[in-house]
Parts: C-alpha cells; structure tokens; sequence
C-alpha cells in the first residue's frame, strides 16, 4: 500500500474531522490532493503532532479529532502515546502510517524496520483499540470503524516506503496555523 | 515538607484568573501543591506528562482549539523541552504560558538541581523568550495576569520563574 493511495482512500472521511498531520511526506501528500481549513499540518517539532492532536481533543471533546502520524515521528515521542492513552480521548482516532524509515531525511531504517511493533506498543501503552493494517480496504474500513467507534484507536498502516517529490508547498506555516484556528473557533460540534 | 501552600494557592487562584483551564505538568517538589490543586479542580483539566516537551503539543493544540493553558515545570524539565518550544511553539507562534521552578539557585542544597539553576536564564534569553520572576507574594497575581497578556497579544511564549524565596518555607 502506498501512503498517498491510502490518505486518498479516506480523505472524503476527513471533511468532517479535525485533522492534525506530521511533517513531510504527510503533508506533501495530503496537500497535494487538496487542503481543506480543518487540516492543521505540524511542519516541525517531530513526534508532537500527536501531543497536538491530544490537546485539541481534550480541548473540544465535541469534535471527532484524525492525527495522521508516522513510524519516526511517534518513536520520537513514545512516552506521548502513553499521556495519549492515559486520558484516551474518545474523539481521538490516531493513524500511524509505517513505512520502517525516515524517508524525507534519506530514507534511515527505523526500529520497525528491525522488528518494533508500533501497534503492540500502542496497545501496551494502554490505548484501547490498536491494530496493523496491510491493504488500502483494511485501512479505510479499520478507519471508518475507528470513526464510529467512540473509543480512543492506534491504526498501524504500513504503507511502502515512497514519498512526493517534494515537500515545499505554497501553504505558508503561519497561514495554516492561523486559518486552521479560525476554523475551529467558527465551528460548531 | 515545606513546599508554600499560601504562595501556591495565589499561583493557581492566578492562573484561573487569567482564564487557565488547562494545566500541564510532571511532579517535582515545589509544584506538589499545584498539581493537587488542578487535580481537585473540576473546572481545571490536569494533564499529566511523560515528559515536559509533550506540553507544549497539549498547549499548542488548546490555543488552536480556542481554550488557555498553562505549563508547570522545573527548569531541568525547560531544558527538556526546548526543541518543541523552538520548533512548535515559536515556529508557529503559540502563547505558551510557562511556569518553571526555579531550583539550583542560592539556598539549593540538591546537588543535582544546581546545574541547571545556573543556565536557565541564559536559555531564556538566547531564545528570546521574555520572562520574569515571581519571588513574592505580592506580585504573583499581576505577573501572572501581564504575561498571559503579553503571551496572548504577542503570540509567543513566556515563562515565569517560580522562585525559592517564593516557593520554599525554610
């Protein structure tokens, strides 16, 4: 599975979502199919976008809040996922995509490469429903599960490991930042 | 233990005042009162930390969701933090509201805490956060209230540094 292909699979779900994503090929790819004023693209601060996402959720439990993280990023901030599991958001759904390597720095392996298995960590962290997907039809009906859930959920997507071209776009950061804050503030539950 | 339960008490009665709601925070001696205080308060949310960086995450995602916040830390936890305060909190001009305990200064008598005592002001300056110290009671609820004004009018984080002369009763 391929991580645009994926994020494409359930960007028609994210219209109505609170979108928080990490830096890099995330952004790129999400962009590149079309921005939208609820998606919040984290550029910098590896591992926070999931900190972010529990913020925005603790904040405003009325609104169903997708963190669109990756295999680097959440192993930056593991000791997160278990602040994000002790107060299990029920609005929160958090997909990992895991392509076993830190593409947009030269493509490093990371330890999923080597056998750590994030939605194992997720689960023992506490988070209440976690699991690893491996098809584009396992992921979008695993999200639109996740969605519906009502329960706090760690999605493991392992996607291969192919990012954009490039992962400059013309979204300035403060623009988003501001724009996605507005969004927020105008609407409603 | 003689952590100060009154200049506590005027720390977070302050941090109401100025519209705090969430409050995030890992233990440390002289902020053991504050964190009873947010945890007993129904209308405060209390969350607690792996590690201080994680806070300016929970913080940044209150301000975009339109709800005040504030950080409760010690300074060796400051120190921690800095790549998400430059990274996030900076690069995308987010009020953060840092309290910082203050420890390593004169009086310290943990060897451990005086390293960082002696550099967290000159971090502080380096990253051109404005900060100011809190050392008696009768200037906390006003420092408190003007530097959530000035975190909030120029959406950049400040810190407060809560002293020993404030916070200990030798």
């Amino acid at each position: 599975m391929r991580r645009l292909e994926a994020i494409q699979a359930i960007y028609p779900d994210l219209e109505r979502s609170v979108v928080v994503t990490i830096m890099g090929a995330v952004a790129a790819e999400l962009q590149s199919i079309g921005h939208r004023p609820n998606f919040f693209y984290l550029q910098h601060a590896m591992g926070l976008a999931s900190s972010v996402g529990l913020g925005i959720a603790l904040s405003r439990p009325e609104l169903p809040v997708v963190v669109l993280d990756g295999d680097g990023s959440i192993l930056m901030n593991l000791g997160g996922l278990t602040t994000l599991a002790r107060y299990r958001p029920d609005n929160l759904v958090h997909v990992v995509f895991d392509n076993e390597s830190l593409l947009s720095v030269g493509g490093f392996p990371t330890a999923t490469s080597t056998g750590t298995d994030l939605a194992a960590i997720a689960q023992a962290a506490g988070v209440p429903r976690s699991g690893t997907v491996r098809t584009l039809d396992e992921f979008r009906s695993s999200f639109i599960e996740a969605l519906g859930a009502g329960v706090l959920t760690t999605i493991v997507a392992k996607v291969e490991a192919v990012g954009p071209a490039g992962y400059v776009t013309d979204l300035s950061l403060l623009e988003n930042r501001y724009q996605f804050a507005r969004h927020l503030k105008e609407r409603g539950g | 233990m003689p952590v100060s339960v009154s200049s506590s008490a005027l720390i977070y009665d302050a941090l109401k005042d100025s519209g705090v709601r969430i409050v995030s925070a890992l233990p440390e001696t002289w902020l053991v009162h504050l964190i009873r205080m947010a945890e007993e308060d129904e209308a405060m949310t209390l969350v607690r930390l792996a590690k201080e960086e994680e806070g300016v995450g929970i913080s940044t995602g209150a301000h975009l969701a339109g709800v005040k916040s504030a950080m409760l830390m010690q300074n060796h936890g400051f120190l921690a933090a800095i790549n998400g305060i430059v990274s996030c909190g900076q690069l995308y001009r987010i009020p953060l509201l840092m309290l910082i305990s203050q420890r390593g200064s004169f009086g310290e008598r943990d060897p451990w805490q005086c390293e960082g005592g002696g550099v967290t002001e000159h971090v502080l300056e380096a990253l051109r956060i404005p900060f100011d110290h809190l050392d008696a009671p009768e200037h906390v609820a006003r420092r408190i209230a003007k530097a959530q004004t000035l975190a909030h009018s120029a959406s950049r984080p400040v810190a407060l540094l809560l002293c020993r002369d404030l916070m200990w009763e030798d």
